[in-house]
C-alpha cells in the first residue's frame, strides 16, 4: 500500500506533536541521560534481558531521580562480540549523548568498552556485569569503573572448602576462554597453595556437545571433579557423565550450577546434590536487604524469573553504585565530571548481597558466597550458602607482587598437577 | 590415466601412513582411551548419520537443500519432550518426535514447495526464512530453558565392555537404533513400490510423471519421512545430550558437512559421511581439544578437492 498524502501529513503531525511534548517535558526539568548496554541478540539474549531488569530496577527503587535530576535510561544492545559492544557504546556517546554509560555484559566486551573509555575521558563508565579479570588489573581506564566483583574472585574459597571435604586430588574440566580462565585461578590459588592437586585440566571448546570422550578421559582414582561449564555445556556433561557411570562428589563454577542449569526441564538427576560452587550472589542468601531485593524483583517484574538473576544482580548493583554517586554530588556533571568520578571512586555502600568498595584500579571489593546444591522440602533444588568470605579482592587476597608473580589466569596458570 | 593413478596413490599415502602411525601410537600408548574414543566416534556417528539421512533423502530426490532441516530436529525434540513428560513414556516420545516433525514437513511440502519446484535459489531462501521464523516461534513457546529427557533406566546407565571396562548403554542404543533405521531405509527404497517410484524419480523425474506417477504424492511422501528421520533424531540426540535453542543450526551445520562429504543424496554416502565426521570430531576432542574443529573442516577441504561431488557422491547431470 502506498501511503496517502493525508496519511503522510497525519504523521508529520503527530510527529511534530510528540517532539513538541518530549521538548516540553525535558525543560520543565532537568535530566541526566545514562545508555544501558546488554545483549537482546546472541546467546546471552536471555540472560541480557534481565540485565535490563536490573537496570529498571535501581532506577525504580531510586524513584526514578538521582541527584535532584530525573533519570532517562536509553537501552542498546550488542551480542557479545566486542566490536558490536564497542559499536552500541559509540553510538550512545557520539549520537545520543549520554551522559553516563553502563555495560556491557560479556568479559571480552568489557575490554573492549574499557579501552574505548579512554578516549572519551570527560564522562564516565561504568561496567554492566562484565567479569574479566583484565579489564581493569591489565592497563585500567580511570574513568571506567566496575562495582562487581570478577571471575576469580568468585570462586576465592572453593578450594578450602573442596580440601576440608577431603578432595585432595580433582579432574578439571573447563571452557577455553577467559572467563573459565578466570574461574580456575581463583579455585586453584588457593587449594594449590595448600597442598591439593588438580592432575588433569581438560579445556574444550565453547559450545561443545558430546563429552564422551572428555569424559572417558577422567583417571578412576580423582577424589571429585571440578566442572566449569556454562548452561547447556553443563547439562550435557552432566548427563553424559551419569551415562557413563561416573559418580564422584562435584565442584562448580560459579554458571555450572546456576537457576538455569538446576531447573532444567526433566527429573532431576540426585547426583548434583552436595555440588560446591560458588558466585557473588547466591539464592539462599538470608539477610534482609537480600529478602527485600528479591521481593522488590517480584513486584517489579511478575513475569520474569521466580529470582534475579545473576545478570540482574551485576546490573542492579553498577546501576545502583551509579545513582547513589549521582546523589552525592547532587547531579553536578561539570567540569568533565570531575566530582562525580571522584565520588564513585571513593563510594562505599552496602548492596543486596553485602558491602562494597574499589581498589585503586576501580574494581569492587566484595563479598563471595560459597553455596552447595541442596534439595528444598517442595522437591526443587537450589544453592544453600554454607559461608561468606568478606571483602575478596582482585588479588585473591594474596599481595599484590605475589599475584604478580602468579600472573592472570590461562590454561596453564595456575598448576599444581 | 596412468600418472592420475599414480598422483592418486601418492595422495592416498599422505593421508594414510600419517594416520596409520597414529593409530598404533595411540593404541600402544592408551589403549583404554583409544578404544573409547573410537567407540565415542561410532555412536556420534550414528546420531549424525539419523539426522543426515532425511537430509539426503530429501536433496537426492527434489534437488531441494532444505535448511529448515534442523528447524525439524528441533521441533520434534520439543514436542517429544512434551508428551514423554505427560506420559511417562520415552518410547512414545520417540514416537511423537518422528510423527510430529513428518506431518510438518507434509505441510510444508504441499502449501509451500511444491510451487517452487526447481527454483533452487527461491527454495534456499525459503527453506533459511523458515528456520528463522521457526527458531523464533520455538524460543518464544519453549523458552531459553535446557529440556532433558527422562529414558527408562535399564538403557541410562553402563554396561561392561572389552578394554574400557564399562560404557554407557545408551551410546550402544543410539548405534543399534541408526543401523536399524539404516536397514530399514535400505529395505524401503530398494525392495517396496513407493521406494522404487523414489529411486526413478531421483533418477529422472519427468519420466517417472509421464508413466503416470503421481509425483506430487512421492514428493509428500518423501518429504514427511526425511523430516520425520529428523524429529526422530531430536529425540534420540536430546536423550544423549539436551534441547536447547541453537541445536537446530548446530544439526544444520552436522547435516551439511556429513552428506558434503558423503556426497549429495545418497544414504550410503550418509553413512560414511557420518562415520569420518563422528571419528574426527571425538578424535579432535580426546587428542587436540583445541584444535579438534579443525580436523572436520580439512576432511571438508580434501574430499571436495578430490571428490567435488562427495565420496560417494554421482556426477549429477
Amino acid at each position: 500500500m502506498r501511503p496517502t498524502r493525508a496519511g503522510l501529513l497525519g504523521s508529520a503531525l503527530t510527529a511534530a506533536l510528540f517532539a513538541a511534548a518530549f521538548a516540553g517535558s525535558a525543560s520543565a526539568q532537568e535530566t541526566v541521560k545514562i545508555g544501558a548496554l546488554t545483549n537482546l541478540e546472541g546467546p546471552f539474549a536471555v540472560p541480557g534481558q534481565d540485565g535490563h531488569r536490573g537496570v529498571d530496577l535501581a532506577v525504580k527503587l531510586h524513584n526514578g531521580m538521582a541527584g535532584g535530576k530525573k533519570v532517562e535510561i536509553l537501552k542498546y544492545s550488542s551480542d557479545a562480540t566486542p566490536d558490536k559492544a564497542v559499536a552500541a557504546t559509540r553510538k550512545a556517546v557520539e549520537q545520543d549523548k549520554v551522559d553516563i554509560m553502563i555495560g556491557p555484559l560479556s568479559g571480552d566486551e568489557g575490554i573492549a568498552v574499557k579501552n574505548y573509555s579512554k578516549t572519551h575521558p570527560e564522562m564516565v563508565f561504568v561496567n554492566g556485569s562484565s567479569g574479566a579479570q583484565a579489564t581493569t588489573l591489565q592497563d585500567p581506564s580511570p574513568n571506567f569503573y566496575r562495582f562487581n566483583t570478577e571471575g576469580a574472585q568468585w570462586m576465592v574459597g572453593v578450594g578450602d572448602v573442596a580440601l576440608d571435604k577431603g578432595y585432595k586430588k580433582v579432574w578439571l574440566v573447563a571452557e577455553d576462554y577467559g572467563f573459565p580462565y578466570s574461574q580456575v585461578q581463583g579455585f586453584m590459588a588457593s587449594y594449590c597453595a595448600k597442598g591439593g592437586h588438580v592432575v588433569k585440566k581438560a579445556w574444550v571448546p565453547l559450545g561443545t556437545k558430546d563429552y564422551s570422550s572428555v569424559i572417558s578421559g577422567i583417571p578412576s582414582d580423582v577424589d571429585a571433579l571440578v566442572v566449569v561449564l556454562g548452561g547447556s555445556d553443563a547439562v550435557n556433561f552432566l548427563n553424559q557423565a551419569e551415562q557413563a557411570g561416573i559418580d564422584k562428589p562435584l565442584v562448580g563454577g560459579s554458571i555450572t550450577v546456576d537457576q538455569t542449569v538446576l531447573n532444567y526441564k526433566g527429573k532431576k538427576r540426585e547426583s548434583l546434590l552436595g555440588t560446591v560452587s560458588a558466585g557473588p550472589m547466591a539464592d539462599g542468601i538470608d539477610t534482609p536487604a537480600w529478602k527485600k531485593f528479591v521481593a522488590d524483583y517480584k513486584a517489579a517484574f511478575p513475569n520474569a524469573y521466580p529470582t534475579p538473576s545473576l545478570f540482574a544482580y551485576l546490573y542492579y548493583i553498577n546501576t545502583q553504585a551509579t545513582l547513589l554517586g549521582l546523589d552525592a554530588v547532587k547531579g553536578d556533571l561539570s567540569n568533565k565530571q570531575a566530582k562525580l568520578k571522584d565520588a564513585l571512586a571513593n563510594l562505599e555502600f552496602d548492596g543486596p548481597a553485602g558491602h562494597i568498595k574499589l581498589d585503586e584500579n576501580r574494581n569492587a571489593i566484595g563479598d563471595t558466597y560459597i553455596t552447595e546444591v541442596v534439595k528444598a522440602p517442595d522437591g526443587s533444588f537450589y544453592n544453600k550458602v554454607t559461608k561468606v568470605v568478606h571483602d575478596v579482592s582482585q588479588t585473591l587476597g594474596l599481595p599484590k607482587a605475589d599475584f604478580a608473580k602468579m600472573g592472570l589466569g590461562s590454561r596453564d596458570v595456575p598448576n599444581c598437577p | 590415466m596412468n600418472r592420475m593413478r599414480l598422483s592418486n596413490w601418492f595422495w592416498l599415502a599422505v593421508i594414510a601412513i600419517p594416520l596409520a602411525v597414529f593409530v598404533v601410537w595411540a593404541s600402544v600408548t592408551n589403549p583404554r582411551q583409544f578404544v573409547s574414543t573410537l567407540l565415542n566416534g561410532v555412536t556420534l556417528a550414528a546420531l549424525y548419520f539419523l539426522v543426515a539421512s532425511g537430509f539426503t533423502l530429501v536433496f537426492g530426490l527434489m534437488r531441494n537443500v532444505n535448511l529448515a532441516h534442523g528447524s525439524l530436529y528441533l521441533f520434534g525434540a520439543y514436542m517429544g519432550w512434551v508428551v514423554g513428560d505427560a506420559t511417562d513414556d520415552w518410547f512414545l516420545a520417540v514416537a511423537v518426535g518422528f510423527a510430529s516433525a513428518a506431518l510438518v514437513g507434509f505441510l510444508l511440502q504441499v502449501s509451500i514447495f511444491r510451487f517452487m519446484q526447481g527454483q533452487e535459489l527461491r527454495q534456499t531462501m525459503v527453506t533459511i526464512g523458515l528456520s528463522i521464523v521457526l527458531a523464533d516461534l520455538m524460543l518464544w513457546w519453549f523458552g531459553g530453558e535446557i529440556y532433558s529427557f527422562d529414558p527408562p533406566r535399564a538403557i541410562f546407565k553402563s554396561i561392561p565392555m572389552i578394554v574400557v571396562g564399562k560404557y554407557p548403554t545408551y551410546r550402544i542404543v543410539v548405534l543399534a537404533i541408526a543401523i536399524v533405521i539404516g536397514l530399514v531405509l535400505w529395505w524401503f527404497l530398494n525392495r517396496t513400490k513407493v521406494g522404487m517410484m523414489i529411486r526413478a524419480g531421483v533418477d529422472d523425474r519427468q519420466m517417472l510423471a509421464a508413466s503416470g506417477v503421481n509425483v506430487q504424492r512421492v514428493f509428500a511422501i518423501t518429504f514427511a519421512i526425511g523430516a520425520g528421520l529428523a524429529g526422530l533424531a531430536g529425540v534420540i540426540g536430546g536423550t544423549a545430550l539436551s534441547v536447547s535453542p541453537g541445536e537446530d543450526t548446530r544439526y544444520l551445520m552436522a547435516s551439511l558437512v556429513v552428506v558434503i562429504v558423503g556426497g549429495m543424496g545418497s544414504i550410503p554416502g550418509a553413512a560414511v559421511g557420518a562415520l569420518l565426521i563422528g571419528l574426527a570430531e571425538q578424535f579432535g576432542l580426546a587428542y587436540a581439544p583445541t584444535y579438534g574443529v579443525v580436523f572436520t573442516f580439512l576432511i571438508m577441504v580434501l574430499v571436495l578437492a578430490f571428490r567435488p561431488t562427495g565420496i560417494l557422491g554421482r556426477r549429477s547431470a
